[in-house]
């Protein structure tokens, strides 16, 4: 278990080298000059060619691409063209608050899909089963982008049961220590602010929750199906044992595999991209920390967000594959 | 042990959203608890820097004029230049030296004097710094720096404690009205390093904190020189950066104030009965540019023709909800100088095929329109807009296929002049017509913001003199007859000066938003 752990983590240097020379060269692939772009419609020729002396854009590429690498090595990410602040310490903030949601958004995913799944399975061809898959079907071809909209006309304008936008409440600001703000009220004690930091949470959380929650109650269904048709099930059941214990305990032990699997990948996604849903809920991300560095051409915030995002997303799928072996144990990995 | 975390965790998570769900206050808003007076902006992105001499973009410079001021400032609608840091001024007969009184008593927000010495010290750190990319501003508006060819400002002299002379190497007509600009707000010495993030000035808000891609905070300054004021105790800016949802949020009352109101919602904003909308005076000018150095663009005659195929009505109807004034010259007439004789080409198909037959294409041509994929406050809607543009062209025969890059290429490829036909604007930065005329149509400034490249000696000889005639009068004749030219040469066809609208709660008292784009907070309340 250990050397499989320690070669899974060395194969992820090769990989993620290779992402951080894809996104090099598809970045500087646009059109579109950093300078030209920080400096605006008004910058006269002389200006841009001083800022792109300045920022080293005039070195060839490989230049380029060599000072970048021998910077990671030595932890340095770099510092953004926009801000000049260093994107290691600029990105936590953004990074957290994109942490912060998927989690939450995970949670109510992964409560509500597998337990609509597993009831689908256990009452299959119920009314039930057929109102929850139609759901999930429709959650599946959701577009979150009109949901969010929805969301916040319905819950946030009309009802106004949550706030329509942003982390917390604006005039009673959440005094960051962690910057999960979940866990730094807990810490300091501060419920009203828990409080309204669950609410700004809500309406996000939800549309980023669907697309995930539907693909893990389909999936689950499936799995389970599957799964409580084998024998071992058929002599549980016949041995007496209560049906709730059969579900719950038996079969979902054996079906949570692949949806572990999907609730992985989902996981990997969300971090990733929450960019439509942090744009609709102003919400300090790392998606569109990302996303505007695009419009502003910030290679270095670019090159390295998107690595850290790949950096999460393959670590995940690690502890996934290793999370196999706690569940099941007759997957063993030599 | 592990199965017990995790149970603790999902715990907590449930009791989190139980939580979230018995939510008892019914105001779905942030709710202004506090009797403090605090103002919420929401506007559309970050700021990029708070130096007021090194960002170029208009979301850091609404932030840093509440933090600054300059030797004069803008009037409260207007680009007339009234006293600020300055209290008064006198400009010797030829126009090379300008000696300002400064306001005694001043202080920086960090307890700094307010004086000569202060002044000097913020020219000094621009003009001797050489470095354009840093100080583009600077170098664009007065000629470079200290031993460039061009350089405007010869020297800057504290004479005492509260005198301020500058000599100019040549006289400069809109020379106050730059002051006015808020790059050169004048920011506490001591700080120099710090200001990018931590401004320090003497405007009527201090600095209290950033959240990056959220949010700024700014608090009354108790010691700001004009007298009561500011009237709010705090300002926040805060990034929304989608315009609806922005508009949702002020609906709530989670913001007080927002700018980038889609022209399509002021129609339900007006309806609504706690919010109402703001009008910005118009200093842009929204514009269809021809690649003139281009075939069929390179005659005059297919210019002109096309002018008369553009039905600037429809299009304000249609796309700015009547929030716009269609435009005959390159610039809007609050600016000195703006040529109301000009007669604008009529919506006429006939005369403009007539015109195309006598350039030579009787059966019209196939070209390229090229689209903002962006919304500016000059074109709220490019693609909507070049599409209604190009079903009137195609009636005279000229087949324009709409193109669009992202606006970082756009604007690129349209420099380097691959477009054919293509949209774009301009606001103006100081409010002079020099800043219209000669930065977008002169021959000097091909390559970089004349996107028609677009040359005329003649032209160019009247908006050089311009530039260093000092008499209004003699000036505004200057450009009045450049207009003419620019009318008969036909490099455009000038679409819109559009009023970008903002809204905000019916609270708010006394804003008055300013022509530049950027608002200073001081005299704003909340009933």
């Amino acid at each position: 278990m250990f050397a499989y752990t320690i070669r899974r983590i060395l194969m992820l240097v090769p990989v993620l080298i290779g992402m951080s020379l894809i996104v090099f060269f598809l970045i500087r692939a646009i059109p579109g000059d950093p300078a030209q772009i920080i400096l605006g419609q008004q910058a006269s020729k002389e200006a841009v060619a001083q800022l792109r002396d300045t920022l080293g854009l005039d070195e060839p590429w490989y230049v380029q691409y060599f000072i970048y690498m021998k910077d990671l090595l030595t932890g340095d990410l770099g510092n953004s063209i926009r801000t000049h602040a260093p994107i290691s310490e600029e990105i936590w903030p953004y990074f957290a608050a994109t942490l912060e949601l998927s989690l939450f958004a995970m949670f109510i995913a992964v409560v509500i899909g597998v337990n609509a799944g597993i009831i689908s399975a256990w009452f299959q061809n119920s009314w039930f089963d057929y109102v929850a898959m139609l759901l999930a079907l429709i959650g599946v071809s959701m577009p979150i982008f009109w949901l969010g909209l929805m969301e916040q006309w319905a819950f946030a304008v009309e009802f106004r049961w949550f706030p329509t936008s942003g982390r917390e409440s604006i005039l009673n600001p959440v005094d960051s220590i962690t910057n999960l703000y979940i866990i730094d009220t807990i810490i300091q004690g501060r419920f009203d602010q828990l409080q309204t930091v669950l609410r700004h949470l809500t309406l996000p959380g939800l549309a980023l929750a669907t697309i995930p929650m539907a693909i893990i109650a389909r999936m689950t269904r499936s799995s389970m199906l599957e799964v409580m048709r084998s024998d071992y099930i058929r002599t549980a059941r016949a041995k007496g044992l209560r049906m709730f214990w059969v579900v719950y305990k038996h079969s979902l032990k054996n079906a949570f595999i692949p949806v572990l699997t999907v609730i992985g990948l989902q996981m990997g996604l969300l971090l990733g991209g929450a960019i439509l849903t942090e744009t609709i809920f102003s919400w300090p991300g790392i998606g569109r920390y990302i996303y505007d560095a695009i419009g502003f051409r910030d290679y270095p915030v670019i090159q390295s967000g998107i690595l850290v995002v790949a950096l999460v997303f393959v670590t995940i799928n690690l502890l996934v594959d290793l999370l196999y072996a706690a569940i099941d144990p007759r997957i063993k990995y030599q | 042990m592990k199965k017990s975390l995790i149970w603790a965790l999902a715990a907590i998570m449930l009791l989190s959203v139980a939580l979230a769900g018995c939510n008892s206050n019914s105001d779905g808003g942030d709710g202004d608890k506090s009797k403090e007076q605090t103002l919420i902006f929401g506007r559309g992105g970050d700021s990029v820097g708070l130096d007021p001499a090194t960002v170029t973009d208009g979301e850091s410079f609404k932030v840093i004029k509440n933090v600054y001021d300059t030797l004069v400032e803008y009037g409260e609608q207007d680009t007339n230049v009234n006293p600020a840091l300055a209290e008064e001024w006198d400009v010797a007969e030829d126009g090379l030296t300008y000696t300002f009184t400064l306001r005694e008593g001043v202080k920086f927000h960090n307890g700094e004097d307010f004086n000569a010495e202060a002044v000097v010290k913020n020219f000094e750190r621009w003009m001797t710094s050489g470095d354009s990319g840093k100080f583009a501003y600077y170098a664009s508006m007065f000629g470079g720096f200290k031993g460039d060819e061009g350089h405007v400002i010869k020297s800057v002299e504290a004479k005492d404690d509260y005198t301020v002379e500058f000599k100019l190497n040549r006289p400069q007509a809109p020379f106050l009205k730059n002051l006015a600009m808020t790059p050169f707000s004048i920011a506490a010495p001591g700080e120099f390093d710090k200001i990018e993030t931590e401004p320090v000035g003497t405007g009527p808000f201090k600095f209290v904190d950033w959240k990056r891609n959220d949010r700024i905070t700014l608090e009354k300054n108790e010691e700001y020189w004009k007298e009561g004021l500011p009237k709010l105790d705090k300002v926040i800016f805060r990034a929304i950066p989608d315009n609806s949802n922005r508009l949702n949020a002020l609906k709530t009352g989670e913001i007080h104030l927002m700018d980038g109101v889609n022209p399509s919602d002021v129609a339900e904003i007006d309806e609504n009965a706690d919010l109402k909308t703001f009008f910005r005076p118009s200093m842009n000018v929204g514009y269809l540019g021809f690649n003139t150095q281009m075939e069929p663009f390179n005659d005059k005659k297919v210019r002109q023709a096309l002018n008369h195929a553009v039905d600037k009505e429809a299009l304000i109807k249609a796309f700015y909800e009547g929030q716009a004034e269609p435009a005959k010259n390159p610039m809007p007439p609050v600016i000195d100088g703006y040529n109301d004789d000009v007669e604008a080409y009529p919506f006429d198909l006939e005369k403009a095929k007539q015109l195309l037959a006598e350039a030579g294409y009787p059966d019209g041509f196939k070209t390229e329109l090229w689209a903002m994929p962006v919304p500016r406050p000059y074109m709220p809607d490019g693609k909507k807009a070049a599409e209604a543009i190009a079903a009137n062209f195609a009636k005279i025969g000229v087949d324009a296929e709409i193109v669009s890059y992202e606006w970082g290429t756009y604007l690129e490829k349209a420099q380097k002049g691959e477009a054919p036909m293509f949209l774009l604007g301009w606001t103006g930065d100081n409010g002079d017509a020099d800043n219209f005329l000669y930065t977008l149509l002169d021959k000097d400034t091909i390559d970089s913001n004349n996107y028609s490249r677009f040359a005329n000696d003649e032209l160019h000889e009247i908006l050089v003199k311009a530039q260093s005639t000092p008499d209004k009068e003699k000036r505004a004749e200057l450009y009045k007859e450049a207009q003419v030219i620019l009318h008969e040469e036909a490099p455009w066809v000038p679409l819109v000066h559009s009023k970008p609208a903002l809204a905000g709660l019916k609270t708010v008292e006394g804003f008055q938003p300013h022509p530049t784009g950027s608002d200073k907070l001081t005299n704003v309340s909340l009933k």
